[in-house]
């Protein structure tokens, strides 16, 4: 976290802290109270030989929109993976909601029950870069599946809610289109659908634009965009710096095995203190 | 005995039905039971092969290899003959099934393995991100699409099934290819050799078509799959 300012007294609900939106001047500053949704410690992940993160610590708190930017190679898809179980951790302790939903190598931490983690993890969104839809079903069909296999909700009510999260990202006249048929962005937003689906209580992105055609990344975008104003808890991978900036409530900078830096994106963007982000920004934007 | 040349083809054929007809028994009846104890023995196999323990996989492996490499004929000798010899005494029809659903299976657990792995791994992250266990991912998403690949490859297995139920004479049973011999060298024509032929031809064409209407039935709901 950035910010360790202390508030004296008179601590406020978490709601208020949203409110005021990046404004950290004086009283207005984080609410202690604010809940965290996701908590990484200490983590360690190697691939093989190959040591991806050594000691990432970082918390997301209810609401918060997180972007993780960085070098390519530099360990953002792993974070992200590992905060929803995609990859096994070598050390540290991931807590989603306060579950301890992975733990080795840490005294004291003891990873939850299965039940209990599958649960939280049920509550965990995500999407991918290369979107991964079901090729075999149609828009709609891919958007209900998991609601109807895991959770159990019947076809009608289930077709339901596919219709209304489909609606949600603008393609409810898609929903008999099989995948081959749609444009990447439609792919993506029908993915964005798919996840919404399962109700999540928060997101992961991971590059959702980067195998878009540059004139179909807006149209993914604005979705995003949207789940913000919403107050959707989420972390984002993206080289989109315009909408880094212009969404994040943090952006952190992943390098060198390490997060370099942790900032609102104000200071983030306009007075880095890191040379690499300096370093970083400067290609990207020029 | 010559004189039987005057003899129409189709009038002799339906002269010698009664014999023939035993050993056309014996190729089918060899033939769709095999299918049916190795299908869902394949299945299990592959999924076994691509998600079971190290030591299963292992076992399979071994089994995959033994019965892929060597020679069915081999197979049915050393399982026919020599079995006894470790006190186990087996009816040709047993070791026949065993031995050709074995290697059946064998060829069958490699073509749905590979179909399994072409899935691609984005397929099972995202089932997994959306909370579906195992069996879920498999029976929603894995086999549906694995099974359209499975299908060729299965049709050729399944020709080369039919055709290779001729080798179960090597263990004293009596098939129809085995029947048309003993009835070419009897009566020194042919004919019996063309019916056989024709057989085992318009098998294979009724195999290809059933396997095509499999595929016309699983793309009508399942379009081409060109980029996911
Ligand atoms: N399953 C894996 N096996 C081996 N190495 C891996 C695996 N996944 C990732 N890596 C390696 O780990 C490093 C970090 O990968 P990661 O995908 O997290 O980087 P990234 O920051 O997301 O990069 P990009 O911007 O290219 O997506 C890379 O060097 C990558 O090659
Ligand atoms: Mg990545």
């Amino acid at each position: 976290m950035g910010e360790k300012t202390q508030v004296g007294a008179g601590a406020r609900t978490g709601d208020g802290a949203r409110a005021d939106g990046g404004a950290q001047a004086g009283g207005g500053a984080r609410d202690d109270t604010a809940e965290v949704i996701i908590r990484l410690t200490n983590l360690h992940k190697s691939f093989g030989e190959l040591s991806v993160l050594q000691g990432v610590d970082l918390t997301v708190e209810r609401g918060q929109v997180v972007s993780i930017i960085g070098p390519s190679g530099s360990g953002k898809s792993t974070v992200l993976r590992c905060v929803n179980g995609l990859e096994k951790i070598d050390r540290g302790v991931v807590e989603i909601e306060g579950v301890v939903v992975a733990a080795v190598g840490t005294p004291g931490a003891k990873p939850a029950p299965k039940e209990q983690i599958r649960a939280v993890l049920a509550k965990t969104g995500m999407v991918f870069q290369s979107f991964n839809l079901f090729p075999h079903m149609t828009a709609l069909q891919n958007v209900i599946e998991a609601p109807m296999t895991v959770k159990k909700i019947p076809k009608a009510r289930a077709r339901e809610l596919g219709m209304e999260k489909l609606r949600r990202v603008g393609l409810d006249d898609k929903a008999d289109a099989f995948p081959s048929r749609l444009s990447g962005g439609q792919k993506q937003r029908v993915a964005i659908a798919r996840a919404l689906a399962m109700e999540p209580d928060f997101m992961l992105f991971d590059e959702p634009t980067s195998a878009l055609d540059p004139e179909l990344v807006g149209e993914v975008l604005d979705v995003i965009k949207s789940l913000a104003r919403e107050h959707m808890s989420m972390m984002i991978v993206s080289h989109e710096m315009g909408f880094t900036r212009e969404v994040s409530d943090r952006v952190i900078f992943v390098d060198n095995q390490k997060i370099v830096a942790d900032n609102p994106p104000e200071r983030f963007f306009n007075s880095p203190e890191h040379p690499r982000v300096a370093a970083f920004l400067d290609k990207m934007l020029n | 005995m010559l004189i039987d040349d005057r003899l129409g083809f189709w009038q002799y054929i339906i002269d010698k039905m009664p014999i023939l007809i035993n050993g056309i028994k014996t190729s089918y009846l060899l033939f769709f039971a095999v299918l049916l104890i190795a299908a869902p023995l394949s299945v299990l196999a592959a999924v076994a092969k691509v998600s079971g323990p190290r030591a299963v996989r292992a076992l399979l492996n071994l089994y995959t290899w033994a019965f892929r490499g060597s020679p069915l004929v081999l197979q049915l000798s050393l399982v026919y003959y020599g079995f006894p010899y470790l006190g186990i005494v087996w009816q040709p029809w047993t070791v026949a099934l065993v031995v050709f659903s074995l290697s059946f299976a064998a060829y069958e657990t490699e073509v749905i393995r590979g179909g399994i792995i072409s899935v691609e791994k984005g397929q099972y992250e995202a089932c997994r991100v959306l909370g579906m266990n195992f069996f879920q991912t498999m029976r929603r998403v894995v086999v549906p699409q694995a099974i359209r690949r499975v299908l060729p490859p299965t049709c050729s297995e399944v020709i080369i099934l039919f055709k290779d139920t001729s080798l179960v004479t090597s263990i004293a049973l009596m098939d129809m290819m085995r029947t048309a011999q003993r009835i070419v060298i009897m009566d020194l024509r042919i004919d019996a050799f063309i019916a056989v032929l024709a057989i085992y031809l318009l098998m294979a064409s009724l195999t290809v078509s059933v396997f095509h209407r499999l595929e016309r039935i699983l793309n009508a709901s399942v379009l081409k799959e060109e980029g996911s």
